[in-house]
C-alpha cells in the first residue's frame, strides 16, 4: 500500500517538474512536438529508474557502512555521468531500434538535475530500496506525463497569435504554471 | 580571448548576458528557492561562492586539464565546492539549509556554472575569469532577489519575513505555491524581453 501511495504521488501530486522544478531545460527545450517529447520522457524514466537502484546501493553499502557521507554529491554525479554511458552503450548493444528512438536525448540526461535530484531526494526521505526504486520509475513516469502534456499544448499554441514579447520561454511558463495549477487538484489524492 | 575590459567583463553579467533573464539558464533553483526573500539570497550566495571558486581554480589550472576529461574535471572541481557550501550552511545555519532541502546538493548541476568554466574560465586567466564569475553571479543574485522580492511580497505580505504590507492585504497564497513561480518568472522574461526590443529599436 505505501509504495503504491508512493508511486503515485511520484507521478501527479509531487511530480517533479510541476513541484520540484526539477528538468526545467529539457521540459522548456525539448516540448515543441510530441514524439520528442515521448522519446526524451522515455530516457529519463529509463535512466531514472536505473539511477535510482543504483544510488541507493552506492549509498547504504559504500558510503554509509564507511562514514563517507560527504562524499555524495561527489560520488552520485560521477556515478549518473558514467551510468548514462553506459546506458547508452548498452542500448545501442541490445536495441539498435530503441536506441534510434533516444538517440541524442540520452547524453544530454547526464545534465538534467530531475536525475540528480531524484538520488538526494530519496535519500533525504529515508527510502528503502523498494520505495526508491519505486520512487525513481514513478517519477520518471511522471516527467513524461508533464512533458507530453506541455508539447501537446505547445503545438496548439504555435497556431495561436502570441504577443512578440511573450514567445517562446515566457509562455512556456506560464502555461507550466497553468498545470501547475491544475496539478494542484490531485493533493488531495493522498493523505 | 576577450578584448573587453575587466569592468565589462562584469557588468556584462547584470544585463546583457544575465544567466537567468538572458541565456536561461539555471532555471530550477531560480523557480524553486524563490517563496522566501531569505532563501532567494542563501541560494545567490551559495551559488555565487561555488562559481567564484570553482572559476578560479579552473583557469588557473586549464593547462593541466587534457580537453578529453574536461567536463568531467570540471564537475569534480564543482562537486568538492558545492560540498563545502552545503556542509557551511547545514553547519552553521540549520534552519536555511533545512528549507532550501535537495537543492543547495543540486548546485552541481545547475548550467551556470558548468557554463561559464566551459564558455570562459578553461580559455582566460583568472584575473579575468574572476569579474567573469562575479558578474554573473551579481547577475543570478539580482534575479533571485527579484523573483523572490515579489513572491514574498505578494504571497505572504512579507519581505525577510518583515509585514510590509497593511492589515487590509489578504496574501495570494497562490504565489508562494509552485504556480506562481512558473507565472511570475514566465511574466518577468517577457518584461526582459520587451526592454530589450525597446532599447534596441532605440538605438
Amino acid at each position: 500500500m505505501e509504495l503504491v501511495a508512493i508511486f503515485i504521488s511520484a507521478i501527479l501530486i509531487n511530480n517533479f517538474v510541476l513541484y520540484y522544478f526539477l528538468g526545467i531545460c529539457p521540459f522548456l527545450g525539448v516540448s515543441k512536438k510530441i514524439d520528442s517529447a515521448f522519446s526524451m520522457g522515455l530516457a529519463v524514466t529509463f535512466v531514472m529508474t536505473i539511477t535510482a537502484a543504483v544510488s541507493w546501493v552506492i549509498n547504504h553499502w559504500i558510503l554509509i557502512p564507511h562514514e563517507l557521507d560527504y562524499l555524495k554529491i561527489v560520488s552520485f554525479i560521477l556515478v549518473i555521468a558514467s551510468l548514462v554511458q553506459l546506458v547508452e552503450m548498452f542500448i545501442r548493444k541490445i536495441s539498435p531500434p530503441l536506441y534510434q528512438a533516444l538517440g541524442i536525448y540520452l547524453p544530454l540526461i547526464t545534465t538534467n538535475c530531475a536525475i540528480m535530484g531524484l538520488a538526494l531526494l530519496a535519500v533525504l526521505r529515508d527510502y528503502g530500496f523498494a520505495e526508491t526504486v519505486i520512487f525513481g520509475f514513478g517519477s520518471g513516469l511522471g516527467f513524461t506525463l508533464a512533458i507530453i502534456i506541455m508539447a501537446g499544448i505547445r503545438e496548439q499554441l504555435d497556431l495561436a497569435d502570441v504577443p512578440e514579447p511573450l514567445k517562446g520561454a515566457a509562455i512556456g511558463l506560464i502555461v507550466a504554471g497553468i498545470m501547475a495549477l491544475a496539478f494542484m487538484g490531485f493533493v488531495g489524492m493522498i493523505k | 580571448m576577450s578584448t573587453k575590459t575587466a569592468g565589462q567583463e562584469f557588468i556584462k553579467g547584470l544585463w546583457d548576458e544575465n544567466p537567468v533573464f538572458r541565456q536561461l539558464l539555471g532555471l530550477c533553483p531560480t523557480l524553486a528557492v524563490t517563496g522566501a526573500v531569505i532563501n532567494g539570497l542563501a541560494m545567490g550566495l551559495a551559488t555565487t561562492f561555488v562559481l567564484i571558486f570553482s572559476s578560479l581554480v579552473v583557469s588557473s589550472i586549464k593547462k593541466l586539464i587534457p580537453s578529453q576529461v574536461r567536463i568531467a574535471s570540471y564537475i569534480v572541481i564543482i562537486a568538492t565546492f558545492v560540498t563545502v557550501a552545503d556542509r557551511f550552511l547545514a553547519a552553521f545555519f540549520p534552519p536555511i539549509s533545512k528549507s532550501l532541502g535537495p537543492y543547495v546538493p543540486l548546485i552541481v548541476v545547475n548550467c551556470i556554472i558548468l557554463g561559464r568554466q566551459e564558455a570562459y574560465s578553461s580559455k582566460n586567466k583568472m584575473g579575468r575569469s574572476l569579474m567573469d564569475a562575479l558578474g554573473m553571479s551579481a547577475g543570478f543574485v539580482l534575479a533571485l532577489l527579484i523573483l523572490s522580492a515579489i513572491r514574498e511580497i505578494l504571497g505572504a505580505g512579507t519581505f525577510f519575513g518583515y509585514q510590509v504590507m497593511g492589515a487590509w492585504f489578504k496574501p495570494w497564497i497562490i504565489m508562494i505555491l509552485p504556480p506562481g513561480a512558473f507565472i511570475t518568472l514566465g511574466i518577468l522574461l517577457a518584461l526582459a524581453l520587451q526592454i530589450e526590443r525597446r532599447t534596441k529599436s532605440r538605438k
